[in-house]
């Protein structure tokens, strides 16, 4: 079921809010593919800032393979949850919508609170981003995909109110499209982030 | 991107079972590298054997969220989309590649 079957007891204004809904998904798209640059660019940092040996140890010492995996099984889940808050968004159950929502978020939160905890730990024994190279570039790397988590966080519980007062309206399923493809994204960078960082620096 | 079938939104053929299948397929492709590397003194592969399956696993997993979570499709999606993908691919392939080959090179010639 298409944005149009939502719709469909307007069929006068369904083509122009459809292309409009279009247009401004392209534009989100573009804005992704620009931010995977960014991202692209401080993995590149990363990788050159951790080819020396006493990276490696650091990496060694302060990474904890069960923090890791916990970390990437709530994002992981998060995006599925997601995924089933699309498909209620689709079937029009505003009940499930805002449901999923919620578990989406919850798990959002968990997976930032575990990262905040790990932030922490590592600025406990002396291993904050201005220590070394290799610190500071791992702090840039993973920090921005934490605020980029942060800030996708606000966006889910803005869209879950909006879906509680407006309904699930053509604007308001848009704008959950939209987050749809930014909470997916940043499941992938952090495919990324642990297949880059984590993984080989615990090797 | 008038086309309305080739709306990123199309979501017959993305059911329940679609990311149902996308979440065990990412599921399995992490488990094979965590599992690799927490075996790593148990079954002594050498470190270059392991880095290849989790690049190998990496790129798999990207793709399968690529087309099962963010459906992304070579013949449902847009046009201009699939152009934008490939466009910011091409500037990571230069800009990132290219920054490894300098800093690299750099590397090697100060380490004689």
């Amino acid at each position: 079921m298409t944005i149009d079957a939502v719709i469909a007891s307007a069929p006068s204004a369904s083509e122009a809010i459809a292309e409009s809904h279009e247009r401004k998904a392209f534009g989100f798209w573009l804005y992704l593919m620009s931010d995977a640059i960014i991202f692209a660019l401080l993995f590149a940092t990363y990788v050159v800032m951790s080819a020396d040996a006493e990276g490696r140890q650091t990496a060694r010492s302060l990474f904890s393979l069960s923090h890791v995996s916990g970390e990437t099984l709530l994002l992981l889940c998060s995006s599925l949850t997601f995924g089933f808050a699309a498909l209620a968004m689709h079937s029009v159950k505003r009940g499930a919508v805002l449901w999923w929502l919620l578990v989406t978020f919850a798990l959002g939160l968990g997976f930032l609170a575990m990262e905040i905890i790990e932030f922490r730990g590592m600025a406990q024994v002396g291993a904050g981003p201005d220590r070394s190279g290799f610190l500071s570039a791992f702090f840039a790397l993973v920090g921005t995909h934490g605020l980029h988590v942060a800030f996708g966080l606000v966006w889910i519980l803005i869209l879950a109110s909006q879906v509680i007062i407006k309904g699930l309206t053509p604007p308001v399923t848009s704008r959950l499209f939209r987050l749809g493809l930014f909470w997916h994204f940043l499941d992938i960078v952090w495919v990324g982030i642990f297949s880059v960082v984590y993984l080989p620096g615990l090797l | 991107m008038s086309d309305s079938t080739t709306s990123p939104t199309t979501d017959n053929g993305h059911g329940l079972r679609s990311y149902l299948t996308g979440f065990k397929l990412a599921l399995i492709l992490t488990a094979i590298p965590f599992v690799l590397v927490a075996t790593k003194d148990l079954t002594s592969l050498p470190a270059s054997a392991i880095l290849v399956v989790i690049a190998v696993a990496a790129v798999l997993q990207i793709l399968v969220h690529l087309r099962y979570f963010l459906h992304l499709d070579l013949s449902a999606t847009p046009r201009e989309n699939m152009m934008a993908l490939v466009f910011a691919a091409i500037l990571i392939f230069i800009m990132v590649g290219g920054s490894f080959w300098i800093m690299f090179d750099l590397h090697r010639r100060m380490s004689i």
